[in-house]
C-alpha cells in the first residue's frame, strides 16, 4: 500500500517531539478524521532552525509530518510557506489516492506554525 | 501448521484475521478435488456425470443443514453470505410487500445487511435502525417496541463481525414468531463458531458464508425454513429450488459440506481452546499496555474474537507496526475502511471517535497457538509507547 519511502518515514520519523518555549506552534485536523498534527518551530535570521511534529494518524499523516519537517529545515520562512502538501507527498514518492485529501496535512500544521510566530513577532516577520 | 507460523526469513508469522476469512482447510480442499476435472458434471444432467454432481451437492447440503438442525431441502447454496443477506432481505420484502413495508434491523448489521435495507428504503419501505448498548448488543424489548402492524421482516446478526458481541437471537426469535413476522439472522461469524439451532432459535432465514469456516470462498447458504416464501433475486433455471438460478458451484459447495461437517464434529473442543486463547490474548493486552479498553461483550463474545482500542493513538498504525513484525490483524479505523468514517458499529456502541480510530480487531483460528499470543503480547507494547510517544494526544 506505502512504498518503501513512505513506509521509511513512518517507521523512523524524523524530528519527533515538541520544541519547549517554540517561537510559532501550528495544529491541524480533527479527532473525528483520525488525524491530528501539530508542529512546532524554533526561527533563527528568518530562518527555521528547529523544527518538531506530534502527529495521531495513519501511516501516510505519520509519513508526511516527518517528511515536511525534513523538507523545510534551515529553509526561511517564505520559502517553507511555499512549500505545499502536495510537494510533500511528492517528496515521498507519492501517497494512496485515497490518503491525498485527509492524511496529507503536514504542510498547513507548518503553515500555521509560521503564521503563529509571525503574528506573534510582527517587526521580524518578514524573514 | 508450520508454514503459518513462520517464515523463511524466520520472523513469527501470526495470522489474527479469521474473522476476514480463513486458510481451506486440506480435507476440504482434498473433498473438492475430484470435482474439478473428474466428476465435473452439472448436477441438472440426467447421465451419469451429472448424477455424480447431483450425489455430491446433495450430500453437501445434508451436512451444512446438519450444522444448524435444518432439513437438506431448506438449504439454498449462494455464492456466499452477502448473496444469501440479499435474498433473504430483498426476497422477503419484494414477496411481502403487499402484507406491509416495514423492516427491523440494527445499526451494527454488516453491511451487506444495511445497504440492502437502504435500497429497500429507497423503494418506498420504512427501516428501523434499532440502537446497541455500549457492548454492540440489542435490546429484545427494543425489537418488539418496533414492531407494527406493517412490519414484515425482522433481521438481526448472530455474532458482530467487529466487536464480537452475541446478540440475544433467540430471544428475538420468539418475539417474531409471537407476532409473526420473519426473522432472518446474519451468522456468517458465528456459524461453525457456536452451536446454531434454527428450530430452538425461532429463525425463520439464516445466512451463511463458507470462507469464514476454512471452506472455499464464492459459496455460501441462505437456510430458508418450510413454507418461508421469497421472490427469486437471480432468475434463470430452476436451480435451489427455483430461488437461486444458476449451475450450483459443485466444488465450492462440495467444500463448504465438508467444512461444515468438519466444524460440528470439532466445536465443542475448539471453542473451548479458542476461549483459553482469547482471554489469554485480551487479558495480556490489557494488563501489561495501560489507556486500552476491549471492545464488545467481556463474556458473551465470539470465542475467536478480540477488538481493543489503544488510546491516543491511530490503528492503521498500529496494523502496520504489526505486520512489519508478521501479525495480521485488522482495524475499524477509517483509514482501513477507505472512507472518513470510521467504524458504524463502534460509532452506535457510543465510543468516541478518537477511541474508534484506535481499535484493533484480532481474531483468532485453527492455526493459532498459545505461543502466537504470547508473541503478540510481548510485542504490541514497545509498538504502542512508540507512537503514543509521537502522538499529540498523551
Amino acid at each position: 500500500m506505502y512504498n518503501d519511502k513512505v513506509m521509511d518515514h513512518f517507521m523512523n520519523p524524523r524530528n519527533v517531539g515538541e520544541i519547549q518555549d517554540a517561537d510559532g506552534a501550528g495544529q491541524v485536523g480533527n479527532p473525528v478524521c483520525g488525524d491530528v498534527m501539530r508542529i512546532t518551530i524554533r526561527v533563527e535570521d528568518g530562518k527555521i532552525a528547529d523544527i518538531k511534529f506530534r502527529t495521531f494518524g495513519c501511516g501516510a499523516a505519520i509519513a508526511t509530518s516527518s517528511m515536511v519537517t525534513e523538507l523545510v529545515k534551515g529553509l526561511t520562512l517564505d520559502e517553507a510557506m511555499e512549500v505545499s502538501n502536495k510537494a510533500v507527498a511528492e517528496a515521498l514518492g507519492g501517497l494512496p489516492a485515497q490518503k491525498m485529501h485527509c492524511s496529507n496535512l503536514a504542510a498547513d500544521a507548518l503553515h500555521k506554525a509560521i503564521e503563529d510566530y509571525r503574528a506573534k513577532h510582527p517587526a521580524n516577520s518578514g524573514a | 501448521m508450520t508454514s503459518d507460523s513462520e517464515n523463511t526469513a524466520g520472523v513469527r508469522r501470526v495470522y489474527l484475521d479469521h474473522s476476514a476469512t480463513t486458510p481451506v482447510r486440506a480435507e476440504v480442499m482434498g473433498a473438492m478435488m475430484p470435482y474439478f476435472a473428474g466428476q465435473f458434471g452439472n448436477p441438472s444432467s440426467i447421465h451419469r456425470w451429472g448424477r455424480e454432481a447431483r450425489a455430491a451437492v446433495e450430500d453437501a447440503r445434508a451436512k451444512v443443514a446438519s450444522l444448524i438442525g435444518a432439513a437438506p431441502q431448506e438449504i439454498i447454496f449462494t455464492s456466499g453470505g452477502t448473496e444469501a443477506d440479499n435474498l433473504a432481505i430483498r426476497g422477503t420484502a419484494w414477496h411481502k410487500r403487499s402484507k406491509g413495508n416495514h423492516l427491523i434491523t440494527s445499526s451494527v448489521e454488516h453491511h451487506a445487511v444495511l445497504h440492502t435495507c437502504e435500497t429497500l428504503e429507497k423503494e418506498g419501505f420504512k427501516v428501523t435502525y434499532l440502537p446497541v448498548d455500549k457492548y454492540g448488543m440489542i435490546d429484545p424489548e427494543d425489537v418488539e417496541k418496533a414492531i407494527t402492524d406493517e412490519t414484515i421482516l425482522i433481521t438481526i446478526m448472530h455474532g458482530q463481525n467487529e466487536v464480537g458481541t452475541i446478540e440475544p437471537v433467540r430471544e428475538i426469535g420468539q418475539i417474531a414468531r409471537r407476532h409473526g413476522v420473519t426473522f432472518h439472522v446474519d451468522a456468517v461469524q458465528s456459524a461453525g463458531k457456536i452451536p446454531i439451532d434454527v428450530s430452538d432459535m425461532n429463525i425463520d432465514l439464516l445466512t451463511m458464508s463458507s470462507h469464514k469456516m476454512y471452506g472455499p470462498k464464492g459459496v455460501g447458504a441462505l437456510y430458508v425454513r418450510k413454507g418461508v416464501r421469497l421472490s427469486p433475486q437471480a432468475t434463470g433455471g430452476s436451480h435451489e429450488r427455483g430461488l437461486r438460478a444458476g449451475t450450483e458451484n459443485v466444488p465450492g459447495i462440495v467444500g463448504f459440506g465438508e467444512a461444515c461437517r468438519l466444524a460440528k464434529e470439532e466445536m465443542p473442543e475448539e471453542s473451548l481452546r479458542l476461549t483459553r486463547l482469547r482471554d489469554r490474548l485480551i487479558g495480556g493486552i490489557l494488563d501489561s499496555i495501560p489507556d486500552t479498553v476491549l471492545n464488545g461483550h467481556p463474556t458473551i463474545r465470539l470465542p475467536h474474537h478480540v477488538n481493543i482500542s489503544f488510546k491516543f493513538i491511530e490503528g492503521e498504525s498500529i496494523l502496520l507496526n504489526l505486520d512489519l513484525m508478521g501479525i495480521g490483524a485488522s482495524s475499524g479505523s477509517a483509514c482501513t475502511s477507505g472512507s472518513l468514517e470510521p467504524s458504524h458499529v463502534l460509532l452506535a456502541m457510543g465510543l468516541p471517535h478518537e477511541l474508534a480510530h484506535g481499535s484493533v480487531r484480532m481474531t483468532l483460528g485453527k492455526g493459532n497457538s498459545e505461543e502466537d499470543i504470547d508473541y503478540v503480547i510481548s510485542v504490541l507494547p514497545p509498538i504502542v509507547s512508540k507512537l503514543r510517544d509521537m502522538s499529540v494526544f498523551r
